[in-house]
Order: C-alpha cells, then sequence, then structure tokens
C-alpha cells in the first residue's frame, strides 16, 4: 500500500527554508529509504520565497500571485511516497524522519487506490 | 480455557440465558479469529452476525453444541466463503490483504478443526485503540468489537445519540481500512507504547460507568462489569504485563466499594461515610492479590501506584485509621510518573488527611488556575470540604454553590446540595 508522508517543517529560516535541520540527517534517512526497496517517490522543494499561487476563477481568469510565504503555519518542505505493507511500518518510517523532530511534523496519507 | 457446560434443549428461558451467555463471551473472540483470516473488518463482523443469527434459530431448538465456540466459527467461514464466491472482485481483494497479512512476522492462520478455537483478541485490542484513531472512538471500538455490545448499546454507554455513535463507528472502520491499520501485537520493543492506549481504552469504558459524566444515575455497574471483564481476558493474554494485573486490580478495588457508593437518595456517598460492611470483600481479596504483581519486578506504571492507593483505603478499618502519609508517598510516585492536575488535586486532599485541612486547602489554591480543573466540579468541592472543615463556612458555601454548578449528574449534585445545606442550616443536618 503506497502512503505519502508530506514533510512540514516547523521552523522556517529567512528564506522559506527549513531552519535547524542536519544535511548529514537527511542524507542518511534518504539513503535507508532508497536501501528499504519501498521508495516510489520523493522530492524536496525548493526554498518558499520561489513559491507562486495560480487559481481560476469561475470567468475563466488566471490569478498569478506571488507566495504563499510562511506565516505561523507549518510549510511543506517535502515528501516521500513509499510503498509498504500497513499503517503502523508507514508511521514507523515517518518517526524516523528527521523532518518529524524539531518542531516540524510528518503528516501520512494513504495514496487513494480506485482500482479496490 | 473457557470450556462451558454442553446445554441441551430445555426451556426456552433457560436455553436463551444459556446462547446469551455463550455469545458475551464468543463474539470478540469469533470475530477477532475472523478478521485475522480474513483481513477484512466488515466482512467479520456481517458473517459473525450472520453465524449468531444461525444459531439463535438451530439452538433453542437442536441445543447447545458442545462446542459452541467451534461451531460459530464453522458457520461464519462457510457464509464468508460463500459471500466471496458470489463477490469475485471483493474476494480478489482481500485475497492480496490475506497474501500480505501472512508476512512471517504474524502469526499463523489458526487451524479451527483443532478444537479450541485460538484467542486472537489481542490484535483486536490494538487495533480498536491505535493510537491512529481518535482518542475518544478507542473505547467505543472496543466495547463495539471485543465486548460485543450493538452500536446502540454503545452510545448509550458513552451517552451520545445512536446515529452519533454510528457515524462514529464508522468513519474509524473507514480509517482502519482506508489507511490500513493492520490488525497486530506490537512487538517487544513498541509494546510500551502501545500498551497503555489499550489500557486506557478499557479503563474509560469503566470511568465511564463508575462516575457517569451525564445522566440521572451515579454509577453504571453494568459498563464497569464489562470493563472488568475486558481487563480479564488482556490480564489472560498478556500475563507478563504488571500495568495489566495493575488496571485490574485497581478496577476490582474501586467496584468492589459499589454497592455502598450509593446513598438511599441516590446520591454518592464518600468514603469516610460509606458502611464498609457493604462491601465486597471476594472482588477486595481478588484486587488486593494482584497487587503485589503488579508492583514486582521493576519499576511501577500508574495503574499499579494507583491500585496500591486503593488497597490502603480497602484495608483501613476507617479514614482516620487509613495510612494517608503512605498515599501521600504513592501520589507522589504518581505524579513523577504521569504529572496530572487531577492527581495533584487527589494528593492535596490525602495531605489535608495527613497534615490537616490548612496544608490541604494551600495546595489547592497553587491548583486555582490549572486549565483542567476549571469546569471540573471535584476541585471546588474539595476546596469547600476543607474551608468548611476550617469553619469558613460563608467561602465554603460559595465553593459548594460553584461545585453545584459545575456538576454533571444529579446524584452529585445531591451530595453538594445536602453538603451546603448543612452549612446554610447548621443544626437541621448535623455535622
Amino acid at each position: 500500500m503506497k502512503y505519502m508522508l508530506l514533510i512540514n517543517a516547523g521552523a522556517v529560516g529567512e528564506e522559506g527554508g527549513a531552519a535547524g535541520c542536519d544535511v548529514g540527517d537527511w542524507m542518511a534517512y534518504d539513503k535507508q529509504v532508497r536501501e528499504a526497496g519501498i521508495l516510489v517517490s520523493g522530492e524536496s522543494l525548493a526554498d518558499l520565497v520561489t513559491a507562486t499561487t495560480v487559481r481560476v476563477g469561475e470567468d475563466g481568469r488566471r490569478t498569478v500571485t506571488d507566495g504563499p510565504f510562511a506565516e505561523t503555519r507549518e510549510i511543506l518542505g517535502g515528501f516521500y511516497v513509499i510503498d509498504v505493507p500497513d499503517l503502523d511500518v508507514a508511521l514507523d518510517w515517518a518517526a524516523r524522519c528527521p523532518g518529524a523532530r524539531g518542531g516540524g511534523s510528518v503528516v501520512v496519507r494513504p495514496v487513494a487506490d480506485f482500482e479496490g | 480455557m473457557d470450556e462451558r457446560p454442553a446445554g441441551t434443549a430445555g426451556t426456552d428461558e433457560a436455553s436463551a440465558s444459556v446462547v446469551e451467555a455463550v455469545f458475551r463471551e464468543e463474539r470478540g473472540r469469533l470475530l477477532a479469529a475472523l478478521v485475522r483470516r480474513f483481513g477484512d473488518l466488515d466482512l467479520a463482523e456481517e458473517v459473525t452476525s450472520e453465524a449468531v443469527e444461525a444459531a439463535l434459530a438451530r439452538w433453542p431448538v437442536d441445543g447447545v453444541p458442545s462446542r459452541p465456540g467451534a461451531w460459530l466459527m464453522t458457520t461464519a467461514r462457510r457464509r464468508a466463503v460463500d459471500r466471496l464466491r458470489r463477490d469475485q472482485a471483493y474476494a480478489a481483494r482481500l485475497a492480496v490483504l490475506q497474501a500480505e497479512a501472512d508476512r512471517p512476522d504474524l502469526a499463523p492462520v489458526p487451524a479451527v478443526e483443532a478444537g479450541e478455537l485460538p484467542d486472537e483478541r489481542l490484535q483486536l485490542f490494538f487495533t480498536c485503540a491505535h493510537p491512529a484513531l481518535a482518542a475518544e472512538d478507542r473505547g467505543a471500538l472496543t466495547l463495539r468489537y471485543l465486548a460485543g455490545l450493538s452500536t446502540p448499546e454503545v452510545a448509550r454507554a458513552f451517552l451520545v445519540p445512536t446515529a452519533t455513535m454510528a457515524k462514529r463507528i464508522t468513519r474509524a472502520k473507514q480509517k482502519i481500512h482506508g489507511a490500513r491499520i493492520p490488525f497486530r501485537v506490537p512487538g517487544t520493543a513498541e509494546l510500551p507504547e502501545r500498551l497503555p492506549g489499550v489500557l486506557q481504552a478499557v479503563y474509560s469504558i469503566f470511568t465511564e460507568g463508575y462516575a457517569a459524566s451525564g445522566g440521572p444515575r451515579l454509577q453504571r455497574l453494568d459498563l464497569a462489569e464489562e470493563a472488568i471483564r475486558l481487563a480479564r481476558i488482556l490480564r489472560r493474554l498478556l500475563p507478563a504485563e504488571r500495568e495489566v494485573a495493575g488496571l485490574l486490580a485497581l478496577m476490582l478495588l474501586v467496584h468492589a466499594r459499589r454497592d455502598a457508593r450509593t446513598g438511599p437518595d441516590g446520591g454518592p456517598v464518600l468514603l469516610d461515610e460509606q458502611d464498609r460492611g457493604r462491601w465486597d470483600r471476594p472482588m477486595i481479596a481478588e484486587g488486593l492479590g494482584l497487587v503485589p504483581v503488579a508492583l514486582t519486578g521493576g519499576p511501577p506504571g500508574p495503574y499499579g501506584v494507583q491500585a496500591a492507593v486503593a488497597a490502603l483505603h480497602v484495608e483501613a478499618t476507617d479514614v482516620t485509621g487509613t495510612d494517608w502519609p503512605q498515599i501521600v508517598a504513592l501520589y507522589d510516585v504518581l505524579l513523577a510518573l504521569a504529572p496530572s492536575p487531577v492527581v495533584a488535586l487527589n494528593r492535596a486532599a490525602a495531605v489535608a488527611m495527613r497534615d490537616g485541612p490548612e496544608a490541604g486547602l494551600a495546595l489547592l489554591d497553587e491548583l486555582a488556575d490549572e486549565p483542567l480543573l476549571r469546569g471540573h466540579h471535584p476541585y471546588p468541592a474539595a476546596r469547600a470540604d476543607l474551608l468548611h472543615r476550617l469553619g469558613r463556612h460563608a467561602e465554603a458555601a460559595e465553593a459548594y454553590r460553584e461545585a453545584l454548578a459545575l456538576a454533571g449528574t444529579e446524584a452529585d449534585r445531591v451530595l453538594l446540595r445536602r453538603r451546603l445545606d448543612a452549612i446554610e442550616r447548621p443544626g437541621a443536618a448535623g455535622t
């Protein structure tokens, strides 16, 4: 079963990047996920200052705005999609993720399966 | 272990009660074994109900079979196979689930033909109390699936409308299914993290029964007994876990006082006024026997410590003869293990018994700003009692009125009104 781990940074630096995280920890975690053979996909997102939001109104007109910028809410810094047998295994991987520490959080969402 | 005498077709009433007794015990067991077998709670529930219906129709006529559990299991499995034949797509999906459920870290599929049904309820306990489910739903699921209560009965237990409870159970089931919360017992490394959730779910059923949060009655004994029954099952399944022994001991020692807790007016009778002759001595003996089990062989857990406090209460001949210094010491241990303002409140009351009302009141005043005690009627009630003992009647009356406004049950209000009357009309009610 596929689960998406949405990694929210707890503290955000000046440029909208996750603050206070150790690159070494992330590399070690990424290696573990790959070597466990459970990785479907995963990306780390560029700093929030580079984000752009698009909305399309009822009249079909598009509105493009700079941002969003980090306010008080946690912001998505990256994700993994992993394929594991059940929620307990997915929660274990989420708990091992460096993004779950230091005030950050990892939201675990099952990927919808439309074939079942 | 649970071998029951085989009944024969006697009077309708007698066989109906035998049938009912069998179901109380077997329903949860059957459901757990079927969930384990098919990996699907919905299917297991459906065929469990069908097997029970078949038994209701057949047993009063044919007599209760010698192995009722095995009879129910065989019937339920046949129904499941029929259902899967009718619905091939569903069967294909379950086959995938089943393949994954047969991972080597899980116990092998039970062989029913061997006779006694293997007990797989432990898996179901851990699923129902899974941390990924809402805390308020865990006790409800445990009552529904392990105690075998119907949804309307569970709704009554938690004092919510049936439709609300049905929605909550459906939502929780969707999460179990959709997020694939597994039916498994956590490994040794995980157990210390997961067991408290299971114990909390059972204890929440007990506390709902012991001090109903609303409604006319003070105690709902059926719920307390259901919780004790569940804890006995857990104790059999996890004999080495000291906190399971602690929880069972605590509930037995508290429940043993049930008959003495309610006065003729329906109001609660507090410990100092209880007729100790009405305590259930065999139940106390059973509870006291478990306390050493809970407290030896490692550091104590919160249920073991609370059981020790309850043991000191039942071992005393009266309130003044109670070992209050020891109770205060146990509350200190409990506060270190599981800090909570409610425990601090109980400790303050014990300190008042040990060192006098002034000392207790000083501790209570330190808790005045605790958000968790705001709206909690025992807090102003405890203050009122101590103020009363200090002769500060106007303040005591004020605190009783505050507690009255917060109390959830009529029974609690009866007691508080009685105490308030005693202050406002001294002489009329003694004191």
